[in-house]
Parts: structure tokens; C-alpha cells; sequence
């Protein structure tokens, strides 16, 4: 096994033991701090595939704010751990039956799917390139989306200023 | 080169390279961030309010904070009564790890930095943001009232102050056309027409970069007199120590960013003779260093606490606007002037 291979087996791990940790704590706040290895294994895995831009980001938005927001919901909520809320419910032979589906269907997709040989060396993937390729190709996409972002700061700004 | 550079290379090697270095900043940071810098702001306190300070332990108490650091490591570890241990043990580690990420993007000399990643200062907005959920789940798994709530103030206080911090950066990455900590030191000085928004940037990422680190003014979080001492209230000598341990790493990290980003990193006004350029370089950037580490002390032993109301207001509708405009600013004169 190569280093490239041993790296994605440990963060597999880590996304997986993580995110199983999420599922099934009963404790609220445990399961919130779970998510913390899983999305930093997630971005370990977008730096082995030399992403780098992704992998800050992913870190910053998902990490940092996402998951401090979960937090600071589940601590300002009362009853916060939700230790008392029953963890599952009289579904649970149906969620299996769809998650058996979607793992068979996604399986014989993998399998029919012609997988084209390795295509050449990787395209340059720096912040810069990802800069062009926003301004360019996809600058509608990109410019409706920061109008919604841009808006919602604004509107924090204005609900701020409204209290007075 | 890139974080994925980490594979290219013989992995065995580099696996050694990390463990030591991560072992030498940690050093670094456990002397020249915690023991050193809790000793400097007890001196400069005690100058400010014109007392003493530590005088007993070695020459003019210069050993004070490693005899204090001994004390620490001798006392018992206790965890309070329900509450959550997992949590309540992990969260100081976070912490001071949070801090000890920081300085991999930090260029100290020419040459010398951990890794120079093509997003470095994203990549140290990313990392640094990952502190506020140690403080907050410290806080919480303390299971005290007082912990709680300076655990909330905290993250309400870093994520209104990530904001104003994240224009800065985004402005210098503007004018210099690059996110590698190295590059953006070897693009300075800064031309002149852009001066007044590189000093506006500058203040805003040191008020926004104070408010990050907790501390006064901005220190709600630990506020004594109505939180008792915040997140860490419940907590015993050596975990204790390593939160004190990640506040002053990344007070010292932010000012070395400071430094990076807006002080010209390693260079100097004029060289100094028998050093050569790394030792020239480490001179500069360490001298820069501590003189904004110098600073912030000197803000927080002269200015009183704000309110939590005022202190949200600031960011939100001060930095913010203020840093916005100056973007744009900043924006239609690189791209007129150039």
C-alpha cells in the first residue's frame, strides 16, 4: 500500500467513525462535536486530491461557522442534550428498506459505469484558477449566488441597526 | 507548493519533518508565546499601573513563569461533579492545537516556514476558527452556569469578529494578487496611493484580531466580575495552563500575521551587519512581532471592558461597513492605477 492509500484509509476512518459517532450519540452536543473530525476528514480528503482551495474552505465554512452555529442552537435551546428524545421511531423498517436501495442502486451504477483510463496530468488548481473559472464559465451561478449572500450580510447589518 | 506536495515526496521523510517541526513550534510556542508572554504582561501591567510585578524567582523574576508553570504541573487535575469528561478533557487540547496550526503558513525568515501553502491565509482564517468550538464545548461540558455563558459569548463575539478579519485578509490577497503568506511579504512595501486603505485594513484586522484572542476590551468571555473567569472557570492546573497556552499562541500568531501581512514580515528598514539574510530576517520579524504583542498588552491595561451590545455593535455596524467600503475602494484603484 502507498502513502496515498494509507492517508485515504486513515481519513476515511475518521469521516466514517465521525459521522457514525453523529448518528448515534444520544447526547446532542456529542453529536455536534462529532461532526468536527468528519468534515476535517472530508477536507483531508479534498487535499489528497490536491484541492487545496476546497479544503480551507471547507474547513472555514463547515468547521468554523457551521458547526459553532449547530452548537449555539443546541446550548441556547432548553433541555439542550436532548438525553430525553427518544432516537428512533416506528420507521425503522422503512429507512432501511430505502437505504438498501439507494446502496443497490449506487452499486450497480459504480459497476455499469466505464471508468475512461486516468486523463493525463491534473489541470492547474490553484485559488487563482478557481478565480477565472467563477469570472468566466460560471459567472452567472457565481454572481446570483453572492447577491444572496451579500443580501443576507446586509440585512444583518439592518436588523442590527433596527434595535435602536 | 501545495498541502498535496505533502505526497509527492518520500512520505516516510516528511512524516519525520512534521513530528519535529510540529515539535519545534510547539517548543517555540510554549516558550515564546505562553511562559514568555505571561511574564511580559505581568512586567508591563505592573509598569503600566506602576507596581513591581514578579521580583522573586530568579534575576527580577524572570523565572517566575516557569516556577508557576512547575506549580501547575504538581497540582491535581479535577473535573467537576456531572459533568462531561470526554468533552471536558478534549476541549483544552483543541485549543491549544488550533493555536499550534496556526503557525505553519507563518514565514519567519526567507526560507524559513513550515510550509508556504498556496492558500496560507485562508488556510490560517480556517484553522484559527476552529478554536471556538474548544472554548464552547470546555464551556458546556463544565456543566456550570458561568462556563456556559462565557462559551456563548465567545462564539457570538469570534463569529462577528471573523468577518471583519476575513475583509482584511481579503483586501491584502486584492492587492497583491496572491494568498501565500511568502509572497504577500515579498510583494511589499505596498505602493503609495494604496496607504490609506492598507492602514484602514490594518486597524481593522487589529481591533478584529484583539476581539478573536478575548481580550480586553473585548474580553466578555472571561469578564471576572460577572462570569467568575468564563469557559475555564472549572478548570485545574494543566488543562488550565493549556488554554492559557492556545490564548497567548494565537495572540502571538495573530501578531506575527500582523506582522506578514501589513509590517513587510522579514524585512527591514536596513540591514544588520555579521547576520546574514536569515538571521536579518528572524531579527525584523521577532522584533516586529512582539513590538504589536507589546501593543495589544499596552490596549489592555489602559482601556476599561466594553458591554457585550457595544462590542457586537462595533463589528457589525462599524468594521463591517467600514471594511467594505474599503474594498471596493482598494478594488477600482488597483485596477485604475495598474
Amino acid at each position: 500500500m502507498n502513502a496515498e492509500a494509507l492517508a485515504f484509509c486513515a481519513l476515511a476512518a475518521m469521516v466514517l467513525v465521525g459521522g457514525a459517532l453523529v448518528v448515534y450519540s444520544r447526547n446532542l452536543v456529542h453529536a455536534a462535536v462529532s461532526l468536527v473530525p468528519t468534515l476535517l476528514g472530508v477536507a483531508g480528503l479534498y487535499v489528497l486530491l490536491h484541492a487545496e482551495f476546497v479544503a480551507a474552505i471547507q474547513i472555514l465554512i463547515y468547521v468554523g461557522a457551521i458547526t459553532v452555529l449547530i452548537l449555539f442552537v443546541i446550548l441556547l435551546t432548553e433541555g439542550a442534550t436532548g438525553l430525553r428524545v427518544r432516537q428512533r421511531n416506528e420507521q425503522v423498517p422503512l429507512a432501511l428498506g430505502v437505504c438498501g436501495a439507494l446502496v443497490a442502486l449506487l452499486w450497480v451504477v459504480l459497476l455499469r459505469v466505464p471508468w475512461g483510463p486516468a486523463a493525463g496530468p491534473l489541470p492547474p488548481y490553484n485559488p487563482g484558477a478557481v478565480g477565472r473559472s467563477f469570472l468566466m464559465p460560471y459567472v452567472l451561478a457565481f454572481e446570483v449566488t453572492s447577491l444572496v449572500i451579500l443580501a443576507s450580510l446586509v440585512g444583518a447589518i439592518v436588523i442590527a441597526r433596527r434595535e435602536e | 507548493m501545495g498541502l498535496g506536495g505533502l505526497l509527492s515526496a518520500v512520505w516516510q521523510v516528511e512524516l519525520v519533518r512534521m513530528v519535529v517541526l510540529a515539535a519545534v513550534v510547539f517548543t517555540f510556542l510554549a516558550v515564546g508565546g505562553a511562559l514568555f508572554l505571561v511574564l511580559a504582561e505581568r512586567k508591563i501591567s505592573a509598569w503600566i499601573q506602576a507596581r513591581v510585578g514578579p521580583k522573586h524567582v530568579g534575576p527580577h523574576g524572570l523565572l517566575q513563569t516557569v516556577a508557576d508553570t512547575l506549580k501547575l504541573l504538581y497540582k491535581e487535575n479535577i473535573v467537576p461533579h456531572r459533568a462531561d469528561r470526554v468533552l471536558f478533557s478534549i476541549a483544552p487540547i483543541l485549543v491549544a492545537v488550533a493555536a499550534l496550526l496556526d503557525w505553519v503558513v507563518i514565514p519567519f525568515a526567507p526560507g524559513w516556514v513550515v510550509r508556504d501553502l498556496n492558500v496560507g491565509i485562508l488556510y490560517f482564517a480556517a484553522v484559527s476558527s476552529l478554536t471556538v468550538i474548544g472554548i464552547l464545548t470546555g464551556g458546556w461540558a463544565s456543566n456550570n452556569k458561568y462556563s456556559l455563558l462565557g462559551g456563548l459569548r465567545s462564539a457570538a463575539q469570534m463569529v462577528s469578529y471573523e468577518l471583519p478579519l476575513a475583509f482584511s485578509l481579503l483586501l491584502v490577497a486584492t492587492l497583491t494578487g496572491t494568498l501565500s503568506t511568502v509572497r504577500i511579504v515579498e510583494a511589499q512595501p505596498y505602493p503609495a496611493y494604496l496607504y490609506p486603505s492598507v492602514a484602514v485594513a490594518a486597524v481593522v484586522f487589529l481591533v478584529a484580531a484583539t476581539a478573536e484572542a478575548n481580550r480586553i476590551p473585548f474580553d466578555l468571555p472571561e469578564a471576572e466580575a460577572e462570569l467568575v473567569a468564563g469557559y475555564f472557570s472549572e478548570y485545574t492546573p494543566m488543562r488550565f495552563a493549556l488554554f492559557q497556552l492556545g490564548e497567548y499562541g494565537s495572540l502571538l500568531a495573530s501578531s506575527a500575521l500582523f506582522t506578514t501581512l501589513f509590517l513587510g514580515g522579514w524585512k527591514g528598514p536596513f540591514p544588520l551587519p555579521w547576520l546574514g539574510p536569515v538571521g536579518n530576517g528572524l531579527v525584523w520579524f521577532l522584533l516586529k512581532t512582539y513590538a504589536v504583542v507589546f501593543f495589544l498588552m499596552w490596549v489592555r491595561w489602559t482601556y476599561p471592558r466594553f458591554r457585550i451590545d457595544q462590542l457586537l455593535g462595533l463589528s457589525w455596524k462599524v468594521l463591517l461597513p467600514v471594511s467594505m467600503m474599503n474594498l471596493l475602494v482598494a478594488g477600482w484603484l488597483v485596477v485604475v492605477v495598474r
